[in-house]
């Protein structure tokens, strides 16, 4: 058991970190939830759209758009990271708006990276929606409109999934966010475009394991709160 | 089956929460009248801490914050090159210069220097503990065919290891030398874990080391080792002619900063362990400002 120790060391460090309201810790998740919840709502913007669009609507390419969605779904990070760099250096086509290392050029890279994902995984619930209620509700009278906010809240359970992988995939991504975001905290240690995950890279860089773990595990608790929260809403909507 | 209006409620809960998060993220990248500074760096100074010390006494004195990217040598060059940082702070003399000769870098100066060691495995396969000539031991290595462990990133300690190499007489190829492709903190727990040779800095080195299986086998200049071994940094700004958005007042005032006695002497403080991490290299008495100077130009002046 011996040998396990670490996992003890990481747990009690992660556990003072929080109790000590740490605030470099506290600024590190701060920066960590706004990027990935900012990324999850353009992204889900975008994703609902299409995903209805695709699945309501037959088209020329639509077929291949599903395709690109669904090799889009296991983007690499830093793809999605070297493609976001040389569009916002200095002298690359938005190098103007002056966006690299700042939390939006992070918001960016993980909205290319996690929209697929969301739009994929909302095509998939879309599409297992019993045709039968689909009929029922045309032949109820139903518009076009009327017929998809009918789908929409059949599959409320996958489409919340969705909103869940997006927000997952966000919060748990470090390749492209390291590199756009450029993994920066002030002097005093308040992060600027650090997050839980660039941090725990940082930590791994200087040996200290533990405390990378410690952040981990903190990151993990999150996840969770968040999907907590996310059921608690949902079951919530469905009494 | 919900209802409509409950569903639509959830929905708006979870925009609204979105929303106010996102909202304050934009406005997150909020600077002051003079701006930011952004400072490409390599990893020894800033996971070292040494950054740490010296930018809030910065920030305090010229109301300017300074983003620090830490990344290997050469890549803080690219940046400098793309005009993506408003200076660098790195340690390749010989990338530095080349730098400067293409006209994206301008007033480089000395900051500080420290040493390379190559650390290896207590038991030295190599039999190269306490050698004073450094290509001596690489040929050793290369001999016994033991691990060594390269950074393969460019960064400074990449540049001066195919140097070394170089200088060697020796082409390393075969399973015995391995890229790591990643930092020097990380290629450092690589080595360990891995039973292999790296060349390191001596402040990488001093603050990791307790966490390491490593020996130190042979020894820079600080301890008496060879001179090639010595580890000088040099701080530079984008030359704004290239780059007219750079932040150079601030930059200069950052270089103005880090060669000031104060500057040297907060470097020269700067302790882990007890021991001195970086040597300040900024001052002195002489007209030599250590700037790349034209070959034209050049007297028989010291250049190292």
């Amino acid at each position: 058991m011996e040998s396990f120790h670490f996992l003890w060391v990481s747990l009690t460090q992660a556990v003072s970190l929080l109790l000590r309201l740490d605030p470099p810790l506290i600024s590190i998740i701060d920066v960590s939830l706004r990027v990935a919840f900012t990324a999850l709502l353009i992204g889900s913007a975008i994703a609902i759209p299409i995903a209805v669009l695709l699945t309501s609507k037959n088209f020329p390419g639509r077929q291949f758009l599903r395709m690109l969605i669904n090799v889009g779904m296991g983007l690499p990070s830093v793809i999605a990271g070297v493609v976001v760099l040389l569009l916002l250096t200095a002298r690359g086509p938005f190098g103007a708006f002056n966006l690299l290392w700042t939390p939006t050029a992070m918001v960016i890279s993980q909205t290319v990276l996690i929209t697929p994902l969301i739009t994929g995984v909302m095509i998939s619930s879309l599409l297992g929606v019993d045709q039968r209620v689909k009929d029922a509700a045309v032949s109820l009278g139903a518009n076009r409109a009327q017929r998809a906010l009918v789908i929409l809240r059949e599959a409320h359970y996958g489409m919340l999934t969705a909103l869940m992988a997006g927000f997952g995939r966000a919060i748990a991504e470090v390749g492209s966010v390291i590199m756009v975001g450029g993994n920066i905290a002030w002097a005093d240690g308040i992060s600027h475009t650090r997050t839980l995950t660039t941090a725990m890279i940082l930590e791994v860089r200087r040996g200290n394991f533990e405390q990378a773990l410690a952040l981990g595990i903190i990151l993990l608790t999150l996840v969770l709160v968040v999907n907590w929260i996310a059921i608690w809403l949902q079951r919530r909507a469905g009494r | 089956m919900i209802d409509r209006s409950k569903l639509t409620v959830m929905l708006v809960v979870v925009f609204c929460t979105a929303l106010m998060f996102g909202v304050t993220a934009i406005g997150g990248a909020a600077s002051g009248p003079l701006g930011n500074l952004v400072l490409a760096t390599t990893t020894s100074t800033y996971d070292s801490g040494l950054l740490h010390i010296l930018n809030p006494v910065f920030t305090d004195l010229f109301g300017v914050r300074v983003k620090v990217i830490s990344v290997g040598t050469g890549a803080a060059l690219e940046l400098g090159r793309r005009g993506d940082v408003d200076l660098v702070l790195v340690h390749a003399r010989t990338a530095e210069d080349r730098f400067m000769e293409e006209g994206y870098g301008i007033n480089r100066r000395d900051v500080m220097f420290n040493d390379f060691i190559i650390v290896g495995p207590a038991d030295d396969p190599a039999m190269i503990y306490g050698m004073l000539n450094v290509t001596d031991a690489l040929q050793q290595i290369a001999m016994h065919e033991v691990l060594f462990l390269s950074r393969g990133d460019r960064s400074g300690t990449h540049i001066r290891e195919r140097f070394l190499w170089a200088e060697a007489g020796i082409e390393p190829i075969g399973r015995w030398y391995q890229e790591s492709g990643r930092g020097m903190g990380d290629t450092l727990v690589q080595a360990s874990l891995m039973g292999a040779h790296t060349l390191v800095d001596r402040g990488t080195w001093l603050a990791m080391r307790e966490r390491l299986d490593l020996v130190v086998l042979v020894e820079g200049p600080l301890r008496g080792g060879d001179v090639r071994l010595a580890n000088p940094y040099g701080i530079l700004a984008i030359n704004p002619a290239i780059h007219p958005h750079v932040n150079y007042i601030m930059a200069m005032a950052y270089i103005g900063f880090i060669t000031s006695p104060l500057g040297q002497e907060l470097i020269a403080g700067f302790k882990r362990n007890g021991e001195q991490l970086f040597f300040p290299a900024g001052l002195q008495r002489g007209p030599n400002f250590a700037q790349f100077i034209p070959e034209e130009c050049r007297g028989d002046d010291d250049r190292d």
